[in-house]
């Protein structure tokens, strides 16, 4: 078993560096699938997000607590949910959306809004609450104020797309059920590493499972990175000054 | 001259708490007005109407002749701005702090900058424009605040205690620059504040606020001819005496305020007087002092607050004296509790309720 591990590591590493096209066209599927449903999220999740954060409203508490608790929403039950939505005999059957990658980044973008309203709505909560007024009395409009607000909550909206993007290209409920893992279609990182492990076909899974790790470790590192080097800035400039 | 805000029966709830009560107001333009009034008498909600971030419960506000309403609270908010007790600042440079009022209404880029470079001029902060505005010290952070109400030219500049918990320096930088912009703009400004020098200083016309309601308005120099009772009501005034005063017949009359001390005053009086100091208006020294103040005394520190750049400390000497000094002297006198310090201010210093 050990050797084929490590056979599998080696092969692996052969997939990755010379390019296999297999690799390489399910790896840009499923980024492209899972940043579409990222940004399908912020689509319709911000405008809640900004009005959990802003705005106080009779039963806010219950929608904020709906979407916390949502967080924790199995992405099998998903799945069944979705795929009896668009399945044949479902409410959009004959839209024709099962099995395709449309359906994919609808259901993963239902699965990581949760995240991105909670997230959001927080990092807007967590911001100086004169900041609105602030910017009203500079000549803002609401809508610009809310802007400004969400600017100054630059961090957590940060925060909210990369563990978004992370939770749906490292889900395989949803995808798998409403997807099919389809060659050429729908088949993405997740679903292809299940399915060649259970052919015994480890080589390629492990080579798929390293491009899924660098995919995600890449990806929160370059964001705090991104994060350091603005926090360190006023830091250099205050070095500046004396 | 024109009224540019006039408030009518304005009246503040917030649930069952009334914060502003059937309040009538004229802001005249070009005019230097303050809201006098402690903590939780409506200074700012009032503040807020004028500014536009809050509505009348009832009542109206007119702005230049036309009545505020949703349809055009907007327009108010382009031709008035406020800056806030506590600094809210931008999270990013002094530059875009000051600069994002001019965004809002469109304003060329070049404009921009040197729009920009004027107001941080006018607040003595000159080449500060990159530096990252929420590290700057507090009350370098309030002058960016005023920096980016005055880069406006607004008709209306709306002050929310603009000196509170900054050091002297500062008050003296943000006090000169209100006069200057008032002179040279004609600006309409209001300043809430319970700082009655302030008030006397700076400003045309006082009203008071007590419990939300409108209790006096005039001028500012007839601040210290209201009733003793009704400025004490709404100023805690510290280093307050009240005792006995004769003529000392060099001018000045020395006050006998009890426990053995006799406080020297600028003028002659015989009789029962009420007299106080400013904490500011008093010099501490860790040495005996001599100078020439005519009042000088010595005591110890019982207590002392740390207010940021300044520190407040409370002095027994005889009668318990609060003084404000800056951090700096507190540190480099190695000040603390029970050092034996001298105190002295000038007779000038003393006025009198």
């Amino acid at each position: 078993m050990v050797n084929e591990i490590i056979e599998g590591f080696l092969t692996a590493v052969h997939l990755i560096s010379t390019g296999d096209p297999t690799v390489v066209e399910i790896s840009v599927r499923a980024v492209l699938v899972s940043g579409s449903a990222v940004l399908l999220s912020m689509l319709w999740g911000l405008p809640v997000a900004m009005l959990l954060g802003l705005k106080r409203f009779p039963c806010r508490f219950i929608v904020k607590g709906f979407f916390t608790a949502m967080l924790g929403m199995p992405t099998v039950t998903l799945g069944l949910l979705l795929y009896l939505f668009f399945s044949n005999a479902g409410p959009v059957g004959p839209l024709r959306l099962l099995y395709t990658p449309t359906a994919m980044i609808i259901g993963q973008a239902i699965l990581v809004t949760p995240i991105t309203v909670s997230f959001v709505a927080s990092a807007i909560e967590s911001v100086d609450p004169e900041i609105a007024d602030l910017a009203k009395t500079l000549g803002a409009s609401e809508i610009q104020a809310s802007i400004a607000v969400l600017r100054e909550s630059s961090r957590g909206v940060l925060l909210a797309l990369t563990t978004s993007f992370n939770r749906a290209i490292a889900e395989l409920g949803v995808v798998l059920m409403v997807g099919g893992n389809i060659a050429h279609s729908t088949r993405v990182l997740t679903t292809t590493i299940a399915l060649e492990t259970n052919k015994g076909e480890i080589a390629l899974a492990i080579a798929l499972a390293i491009i899924l790790l660098v995919i995600v470790s890449t990806l929160t590192l370059t964001v705090s990175l991104i994060q350091r080097h603005k926090m360190s800035r006023p830091a250099e400039l205050e070095k500046m000054r004396t | 001259m024109k009224p540019i805000i006039e408030l009518e029966n304005v009246t503040k709830m917030y649930g069952d708490l009334t914060a502003l009560r059937q309040v009538s107001l004229q802001f005249h333009e070009g005019e230097v007005s303050s809201l006098l009034g402690p903590n939780g008498s409506g200074k700012t909600t009032l503040l807020r109407i004028l500014a536009g971030l809050e509505n009348p419960t009832s009542g109206e506000m007119r702005f230049q002749n036309a009545r505020v309403d949703r349809g055009n609270i907007n327009r108010v908010r382009l031709k008035t701005t406020m800056v806030f007790q506590k600094t809210a600042l931008f999270n990013t440079t002094v530059y875009k702090n000051i600069a994002y009022g001019l965004k809002i209404r469109g304003y060329p880029q070049s404009e921009t900058d040197e729009r920009v470079k004027e107001a941080l001029r006018i607040v003595h902060l000159d080449g500060y424009d990159q530096r990252p505005a929420k590290k700057l010290s507090g009350g370098e952070q309030q002058r960016v605040a005023l920096a980016r109400a005055l880069v406006l030219d607004t008709e209306v500049l709306l002050l929310d205690e603009p000196t509170a918990n900054i050091d002297p320096k500062n008050v003296s930088i943000l006090e000169d620059v209100l006069s200057q912009v008032n002179k040279e703009t004609e600006t309409t400004i209001v300043v809430a504040t319970h700082n009655v020098f302030q008030a006397e200083t700076l400003t045309s016309r006082a009203a008071l606020l007590l419990n939300g309601e409108i209790v006096k308005v005039g001028a500012p120099q007839e601040i210290f001819t209201w009733p003793s009772k009704l400025l004490e009501s709404y100023a805690r005034l510290e280093n307050t005496f009240s005792g006995y005063s004769q003529v000392t017949g060099e001018g000045t009359s020395l006050v006998d305020v009890g426990d053995g001390l006799h406080i020297e005053v600028p003028f002659e009086k015989t009789g029962h007087i009420t007299v106080f100091v400013r904490p500011e208006d008093i010099l501490v020294s860790s040495n005996p002092l001599i100078s020439s103040a005519r009042n000088s005394f010595e005591g110890w520190i019982v207590q002392y607050m740390d207010l940021g750049p300044i520190v407040k400390l409370k002095i027994k000497a005889r009668k318990d004296f609060t003084v404000q000094i800056t951090k700096r002297s507190f540190i480099e006198m190695g000040l603390n509790v029970n050092s034996r310090v001298s105190l002295a201010f000038k007779a000038s210093s003393v006025k009198t309720l």
